[in-house]
């Protein structure tokens, strides 16, 4: 590609330098000189409605939009002179004005845009005080609460459903004051076609929206001594926790997590990735069934619950292509209740498994009423990352200081292919390293699968396993599963495997996971950060495919029988159903 | 060439047939029964009374007399207007019962129906339509066709010069020189802002791009506002040409027009012209025979405010939610579906066909030094006149207000002037003399707008009017900018505080904050003038605010809950009509003295200041 003209212009009294097309903004934090925002969202939201980035451009009329508007040759831009300053005030102010100002309370105290904008400017009081909007809190979904008292308009959330995910459930509804964010009807959640993905949390700069708190359900039952408490915790957890604690994006703190969960008080702390190395198993078997049987194909994965709540609301036509397979969280936890429960000599009755995922879809998952066996729910309940972080913070527990800690056994080990499971590609990846050895009964000369990783939205593949050649595609974030689902439908898809989660980027950026202020996704790359920690685990282990894993083998050998036999297909598979996408 | 010589055909008979409309001299017994059939004397039963003539002379067996439907004729507090062609007799506010009268007279007799003729300033009883005041200052450009033709037929429109203008531009003129006529001719947009109309033309003409799209922008929704309105419902082909020219210009093969969809009898004229012009070959395919090929469609608005403004109406014409967008990139460079887009006003597309066949120095020899041409207004409020009326530019306040519209009813003062509508200003009467163009209007704080002209006598509260367009904004709003959203619900509280006696002192500091931040800050056009109303009533008005304010004064009386109303001793004669009006008996006082209100009991609801016959109540 050609390299872009460059455009030269003055900012603040310094001489920048930048590509055109460049926006004022993007040129000014180039230059290490910050114009705050508030509806800007790198890559998903730039439309100007805050009016905090306007900056002077000498000879221009009026104040420049800096999130859209494009550098010009020979501009001089003034990031903050009094004028703009002043107008800046009276633009906080009346975002505060119209904000229920109960940060002490608010799930987002400590990491709030407009709270730390607040700050900056040194609010001391709201000069013009007047009517508030009042909304009734809606927490009718197993995953999302929405709190529009706190919502500033900024509409990150709703280009996050639409324009990134392509969902589209969420949009602005009424006129001026009390314009506000809604559903279809403003029905409930539950009720449209939202799937739970949490992107919009992750949008959101203030607490207008966050996920259904399960931190009380689970006190009670580390409080309960009747109840036998498991903990599990999911790949993408551990390379995220150590923020909501200050450590750098990207550091694994599976150790102080695992003592962190130990003191607690949990029973018994198990690595979900053992349950992943299961739904390899599982997943590969049924992989190597389809392509020997030319089984609705391309067979597409299924532990994402978001995405699973899409295509059933989206090409229900389709939800054959889709694998049997549990979530591995699932899986686990039904293998708890059964297995480890007779071995221990549990009642599974008193067992309460609590998952810490990235995810909300999760919480939404878990009460489905396919995801039970011998009528109890194989997941009792589902924390997000930011929730276990919260638990930690009201035990007092000094995170960061923590000696690390080892899961319990006997369930605990797992392998370096399930430790890839939260990026996108590392399902694929996972599954071909199993598939491959298992295929050709020979041991793979080169274990990673470059092509499927990396941060692309889709990417393709052509895998050679034995004589055969396997085509695959990896996509992330619902918008690209749009445009795969679309090449099926159409029948233009000659694929057969494909790997589908609904965040971008994969679980590491699912909807639990830390919230990053919109400057911190400017300037870092987040997702690259953490996969990065991801695939350094996997490197590290000893052992690096699933089925090879000996708590595998032993539990195939001692109980579950063949993979993808009777029993397995009893606690670790499920099915899906149309869903109709509104229920109003 | 089919269609072409068809044309000129239909031009030249229907003209000679239509000569009684426009010459009162022509030698002919037919006659032609003119009923305004806009929307404000349809709704003053002209559908019945047009129904009428035709019964009556169809059961009379009266020949060569039509009875033609025209669009508004401009007099609108006269209507239902009946004009009488070739002798052009002017009947005003004829009801359907008239109608028997007015053939048995005025056609079978040969008379006047004397008591249906039209008063005028001076008391006098007017024959003809041109003897009245109100159209001897007037000059009708954009207007011209109103109320002369039948707007449902092509063929007249045809008869009057129609698609002349087109003919000549694919004929005989480049695009470039069909622009450098519009440019020359000095003609500014008619949708407020007025910028040059030949520069949009070619800016969106330079803009790259193979598709590019013409938009007419008739969403008009300013409050007493229809100009607009009355040139689709009385001349539509005007504007449906001109789109088709400034397609020729910029290189556009669409148009579209945004109506609102509270104007039903100008969407179906619209859609009629539309019609017509198809099935006459003039939109289509190889238009004339040039090679042209231009079509266009109606798109309907729902009735938001904002919607008006360009970027959020060209969002609502791709079916999205009407909102503004971030200007640059303006609509010539990236418009409807992001390509090249030509916006006008129906008055500016209206001007177009007129400056093509007249030539651009006709055009530029009306008005003043920077704005040509003519202007028209929709004039309401407390004045006599109340219609529609097209002036030329440099036309002052007092001409509009006094010599067309007759002046101030009632025998009350005049206090201020409003233009623009909600983004425009109040002007008062030291300004009076002030020739209307887009520089001063601009210059006293006030704006052209889209041409909404509203008259207020010394009546009405300054503070209470920008509280009723504050609340016209707020709720207007489309809430997508933050400074909009909230800051002109904070400006509406303030004034709400003001007119209810709970204001602080700090609380104008705060309403002047917000009114010069605001404009600063908004995103569009609607937000960074929704503050002018109090910006333009705290510059000539100031003194009334504080009256507000600081003594909890409301002078007019206007803001119940502030008035203190009292009766003038000298002024007073004891007439007993405020007494006998009042609903709650608070006022007292003997037949031919001083009357006095009771305070205590007085709801100051204002019925005394209205009835008394002396003005002596305030």
């Amino acid at each position: 590609m050609a390299e872009l003209p460059k455009v030269h212009l003055t900012i603040d009294n310094k001489e920048v330098e930048v590509p055109k097309g460049t926006t004022i903004l993007q040129a000014a934090r180039q230059a290490n000189i910050d114009i705050p925002t508030l509806c800007y969202l790198k890559e998903i939201n730039a439309i100007g409605d805050c009016r905090m980035c306007i900056t002077e451009v000498e000879g221009r009329k009026g104040f420049a939009t800096s999130c859209i508007q494009q550098v010009e040759e020979g501009m001089v831009v003034h990031t903050h002179s009094p004028a703009v300053i002043e107008a800046r005030k009276m633009i906080l102010d009346l975002i505060l004005s119209n904000h229920h100002r109960d940060c002490l309370t608010c799930s987002r105290n400590g990491n709030c845009e407009l709270q730390a904008l607040a700050m900056k400017f040194n609010v001391q009081s709201v000069r013009y005080e007047g009517a508030k909007n009042e909304h009734k809190i809606d927490d009718s979904s197993p995953s999302i609460v929405r709190d529009f008292n706190k919502c500033i308009l900024c509409r990150r959330c709703v280009s996050a459903c639409k324009k990134v995910q392509k969902v589209g459930a969420i949009d602005a509804v009424n006129r001026g004051f009390t314009s506000c964010i809604s559903t279809v009807g403003d029905h409930s959640l539950n009720d449209v076609n939202c799937t739970f993905c949490g992107q919009c949390i992750q949008a959101c700069p203030t607490g207008a929206l966050h996920e259904k708190d399960s931190t009380e359900v689970v006190w009670e039952k580390l409080r309960d001594p009747e109840s036998y408490v498991i903990v599990q915790t999911a790949p993408a957890v551990r390379v995220a926790l150590g923020e909501e604690f200050g450590m750098p994006i990207g550091t694994n703190v599976t150790g102080k997590m695992v003592a962190a969960l130990q003191r607690l008080g949990f029973d018994k702390v198990f690595d979900t990735n053992t349950g992943a190395d299961f739904t390899i198993m599982e997943e590969g078997t049924e992989f190597i069934k389809r392509l020997q049987e030319n089984d609705h194909l391309p067979m597409i994965t299924s532990c994402s619950p978001g995405w699973v709540r899409y295509i059933e609301m989206n090409y229900p036509e389709n939800l054959p292509h889709l694998s049997s397979c549990k979530s591995p969280h699932e899986m686990f936890g039904a293998l708890l209740k059964t297995y480890y429960a007779t071995k221990q000599k549990i009642n599974p009755e008193k067992i309460f498994v609590v998952s810490v995922m990235p995810c909300i879809a999760k919480k939404f998952e878990r009460q489905r009423e396919e995801m039970k066996d011998n009528g109890l729910y194989d997941v009792d309940a589902v924390l997000t990352t930011r929730e276990l972080a919260r638990m930690i913070k009201q035990a007092n527990i000094e995170f960061v200081e923590l000696e690390d800690e080892a899961f319990d056994d006997p369930m605990g080990e797992a392998t370096g292919a399930a430790a890839i499971f939260g990026v996108t590609g590392g399902v694929m990846e996972a599954a071909l390293r199993s598939v491959s050895e298992i295929v050709t009964g020979k041991p793979l000369e080169k274990i990673e699968f470059e092509e499927v990783r990396g941060q692309k939205g889709i990417k393709r593949a052509t895998i050679k396993i034995g004589d055969q050649e396997v085509k695959a595609v990896v996509a992330s974030g619902l918008g690209n599963a749009q445009t795969i689902m679309e090449e099926i439908k159409a029948g233009k898809a000659d694929y057969q495997f494909v790997e589908i989660m609904a965040c971008p980027g994969g679980c590491i950026m699912g909807g639990g996971q830390p919230i990053k202020s919109s400057k911190i996704r400017e300037t870092v790359n987040v997702a690259k950060k953490r996969s990065e920690a991801m695939y350094s685990i996997d490197e590290r282990s000893t052992i690096r495919l699933s089925h090879k894993n000996p708590v595998l083998q032993k539990i195939y050998k001692e109980f579950l029988g063949e993979p993808g036999g009777h029993l397995a297909h009893e606690l670790l598979h499920t099915h899906y159903e149309k869903r109709e996408k509104y229920r109003i | 060439m089919e269609t072409l010589e068809k044309i000129r055909k239909i031009r030249e008979e229907k003209r000679k047939e239509l000569d009684l409309r426009v010459n009162s001299n022509v030698g002919t017994k037919e006659k032609h029964i003119l009923v305004c059939h806009g929307t404000g004397c349809t709704s003053s039963k002209s559908p019945q009374i047009i129904e009428n003539f035709r019964k009556i002379l169809e059961e009379k067996k009266i020949e060569n007399v039509r009875v033609i439907q025209t669009g508004c004729f401009g007099l609108c507090a006269k209507g239902p207007i009946v004009i009488i062609r070739p002798e052009d007799t002017f009947y005003a506010q004829v009801t359907p019962e008239d109608c028997e009268e007015i053939i048995q007279t005025h056609i079978i007799e040969g008379k006047t129906v004397e008591r249906l003729l039209c008063q005028d300033i001076s008391g006098r009883k007017v024959q003809k339509l041109d003897d009245l005041t109100f159209y001897k200052k007037q000059k009708r450009i954009a207007l011209q066709n109103c109320g002369r033709i039948d707007p449902e037929q092509i063929d007249e429109y045809i008869a009057f010069d129609g698609y002349k203008a087109l003919e000549k531009v694919l004929l005989e003129m480049t695009p470039e020189e069909v622009i450098e006529t519009i440019e020359k001719s000095g003609l500014r947009g008619r949708g407020g802002a007025g910028f040059p109309t030949g520069k949009k033309w070619a800016l969106t003409k330079a803009a790259t791009g193979k598709q590019k799209y013409v938009v007419c922008n008739a969403d008009e929704g300013d409050p007493g506002a229809f100009m607009d309105r009355s040139i689709l419902e009385g001349d539509p082909h005007s504007v449906l040409e001109a789109m088709m020219i400034a397609g020729y210009a910029i290189g556009a093969n669409q148009g579209y027009i945004y109506v609102r969809a509270e104007y039903p009898i100008a969407v179906e004229r619209f859609e009629v012209a539309i019609k017509q012009a198809r099935e006459y070959g003039i939109l289509g395919k190889n238009i004339f025979g040039s090679g042209f090929e231009f079509d266009v469609d109606i798109r309907l608005g729902a009735g938001a405010f904002v919607c008006g403004e360009e970027t959020a109406l060209l969002e609502s014409i791709e079916g999205k939610r009407g909102q503004p967008r971030v200007k640059p990139p303006y609509p010539a460079n990236q418009g409807l579906w992001m390509k090249p887009t030509l916006i006008n006003n129906v008055e500016t597309y209206a001007n177009v066909t007129r400056i093509i066949l007249n030539g651009a120095e006709w055009y530029s020899s009306i008005g003043t030094e920077n704005s040509k041409g003519t202007k028209v207004f929709a004039l309401g409020g407390n004045v006599v006149n109340v219609g529609l009326v097209e002036v030329p530019m440099g036309t002052t306040l007092r001409e509009i207000v006094y010599d067309i519209g007759g002046g101030i009813p009632n025998g009350r003062d005049f206090k201020a002037a409003q233009t623009g509508g909600p983004s425009g200003g109040c002007i008062p009467k030291e300004h009076l003399d002030t020739p209307i163009d887009y520089e001063s209007l601009k210059e006293i704080g006030s704006m052209m707008g889209s041409g909404g002209l509203i008259v207020m006598d010394d009546t009405k509260c300054m503070v209470n009017l920008a509280k009723f367009y504050l609340s016209f904004t707020v709720d207007e709003s489309c809430g997508k900018c933050t400074p909009c959203r909230i800051g002109t619900k904070r400006m509406l509280e303030l004034l709400e505080k003001m007119t209810t006696g709970e204001a602080l002192p700090e609380d104008l500091n705060k309403l002047e904050e917000l009114a010069v931040n605001i404009p600063k800050t908004a995103i569009c056009g609607l937000g960074q003038s929704a503050p002018n109303p109090v910006l333009s009533t705290l510059k000539y008005f100031r003194e009334e605010y504080l009256e507000h304010v600081k003594y909890k004064e409301c002078k007019t009386g206007e803001c119940k809950a502030l008035a203190k109303i009292q009766i003038d001793s000298e002024k007073c004669k004891g007439c007993g009509m405020c007494k006998r009006n009042c609903p709650v008996n608070a006022i007292e006082g003997e037949p031919g003295k001083t009357h006095k209100i009771d305070e205590a009991t007085c709801i100051k609801c204002g019925t005394c200041i209205s009835v008394c016959p002396f003005h002596a109540i305030g």
